[in-house]
């Protein structure tokens, strides 16, 4: 660990204020600070640099969208609830893989968070068919969903970037294609 | 209206496109039509995961470019725990290892065997008797000084002891008839630790059950017993507990009735599955209400585990069959519980003043 990364730990609130704001300073800053400690859990328990980085992420996503959501109530440090979260998630992926062995090796004190990674895999989950949904989609609509539904971009744009004579072509067209992605999207198990 | 428009109707909605007017409308619209309804809250729903799945993907990109600029091979370098060089010998060089500590407990076997190291046990013959020398030695000084105890203890030198529980207030005693069976002189001793001569008022050798009488002149009478002496039967598994002098100690058991009857179909006797000893022989066994039931009878253990009880009906027998000419005033057992109220700890503290250990004392 560098000496700077370790002056630049930010505090709790700094973090949370950061995210709320949409800072990517501050994200950048909590990315940081505490992708050391998930890195020494993960490649002493069975995993590698990219499993590391894989539950990381979804850590900081867990908390990112607790903090977002406007319900995160910080009972602990903040440190300690990734370390719970990544150890959880963790465990979660050996028992699948089938490489748990029984006992894990901890760096960190936790705190039991099962129910927010439950949440979380669930979402997980929807947005994993929604991927694969639009994959499935094609183009043109594909690009159609993302930009009227993702990028609030207007009809007439729309109308003008796929060349329709008419925005009415081009709703119907939006039409068709919104059924099909929902289509796709349900059809998976 | 067709899928298509209402479609376009409902994302207007939702997009707040619509005016006051039509927007009160299509609320109403959707009040009265279920199927609008949630065809609203379903389109909702969907555009709500799709805006959502691409924030993800968003913020995912943005998270994978922090990540880009962590020197992870250093940091993995740093944080591995490195176990202990033993350890990291051992899984390096296992196989040689065994082989190499195989060899030499091969060799040093056969060294062992060929220099004779097995044949040599004669020393440790000798070790063990002189053990055993020693052990008598220190047996001899045990005795003498048991002996020496022996000589010096006369004051409470009596022969046998068993429990007993008393049945008035005015001093009599319910125990076992071969508690004093040959008895020259029998005393009681209450938990204060206070001794008191009694009498055997009478005996009932049949039954194995004997009825004493405190007649020593500092007894001043016991006050009020607080259980009753049941007739009845009691049932199978009762709670049952007991409470007497096993090696002249004060102690309470508790166990359960396990059979009506004792040995060999036996209809006198309980068989009870509870702790007790030869010194509770005469003691008294409650119900979990503080009825006396039965008298414990340690006599006819033969099994680990395997105890009996007098049942309390024979010992109402026996008190009826006390000859008159030797009471000097009617029996009058006491007819109220006052103990079925209370928790165990509570009970047994009060039923622990009733009971005596009988100390015999006989040539």
């Amino acid at each position: 660990m560098n000496k700077d990364l370790k002056d630049s730990m930010p505090t709790d609130n700094e973090v949370i204020l950061g995210i709320l704001n949409n800072s990517e300073s501050a994200l950048k800053r909590l990315y940081t600070a505490y992708f050391p400690m998930v890195l020494q859990l993960i490649i002493n328990n069975n995993g590698n640099e990219d499993d590391a980085k894989d539950i990381y992420q979804e850590a900081i996503i867990v908390l990112y969208n607790k903090v977002k959501a406007g319900n995160f109530e910080l009972s602990s440090k903040l440190k300690t609830y990734i370390y719970s979260i990544c150890r959880r998630l963790w465990l979660k992926r050996l028992t699948q893989l089938n490489r748990y062995g029984g006992d894990i090796r901890d760096f960190q004190e936790y705190l039991p968070v099962d129910d927010e990674v439950e949440v979380h895999s669930d979402r997980d989950i929807q947005f994993d068919k929604m991927e694969a949904a639009l994959q499935l989609l094609g183009e043109p609509c594909k690009t159609i969903m993302e930009d009227f539904y993702i990028y609030n971009r207007s009809m007439q744009e729309i109308c003008e970037r796929f060349g329709y004579t008419n925005t009415d072509n081009a709703k119907t067209q939006k039409y068709k294609c919104l059924q099909r992605l929902k289509k796709l999207f349900f059809q998976q198990k | 209206m067709s899928d298509n428009q209402l479609m376009d109707v409902i994302e207007r909605y939702l997009n707040g496109e619509m005016s006051q007017e039509e927007r009160m409308r299509f609320e109403l619209l959707r009040k009265e039509n279920n199927d609008v309804d949630q065809r609203v809250a379903e389109h909702q729903q969907f555009t709500g995961l799709l805006k959502q799945y691409a924030e993800r993907v968003e913020l995912e990109n943005r998270l994978n470019a922090i990540h880009q600029e962590i020197d992870v091979h250093t940091l993995k370098e740093n944080l591995m725990v490195h176990p202990a060089w033993i350890v990291q010998l051992w899984r390096n060089h296992h196989s040689k290892i065994s082989v190499a500590a195989s060899v030499a407990l091969f060799v040093v076997v056969s060294v062992m065997y060929l220099t004779g190291s097995f044949n040599n046990n004669n020393s440790k013959y000798v070790e063990l008797s002189n053990k055993i020398d020693k052990l008598n030695h220190s047996n001899e000084s045990i005795k003498s000084s048991i002996n020496d105890i022996k000589r010096s203890t006369h004051i409470d030198k009596y022969t046998g002891t068993g429990s007993g529980f008393a049945i008035t207030s005015g001093g009599l005693i319910a125990t076992n008839y071969h508690v004093v069976q040959g008895a020259d002189s029998v005393y009681v001793q209450n938990a204060d630790g206070r001794s008191f001569k009694a009498k055997v008022l009478s005996s009932d050798p049949q039954n194995d059950i004997a009825i004493l009488k405190i007649v020593d002149n500092s007894f001043e009478g016991l006050g009020t017993i607080p259980y009753t002496i049941r007739r009845g039967e009691s049932d199978l598994a009762e709670s049952i507990s007991t409470y007497g002098y096993p090696d002249g100690k004060p102690a309470y058991h508790n166990g359960y009735l396990s059979s009506n009857s004792g040995l060999k179909g036996d209809s006198l006797r309980y068989q009870i599955s509870i702790p007790i000893n030869y010194g509770n022989s005469g003691g008294p066994l409650w119900d979990s209400k503080g009825n006396v039931i039965g008298i414990t009878d340690s006599k006819q253990a033969q099994a680990e585990g395997e105890h009996f009880a007098i049942k309390s009906r024979y010992l109402l027998d026996a008190i009826r069959n006390i000859p008159a000419d030797s009471l000097d005033e009617k029996v009058v057992l006491n007819k109220k519980n006052t103990l079925s109220h209370l928790s165990d700890v509570q009970r047994v503290k009060k039923e622990k003043n009733y009971v005596f250990m009988v100390k015999v004392y006989a040539n």
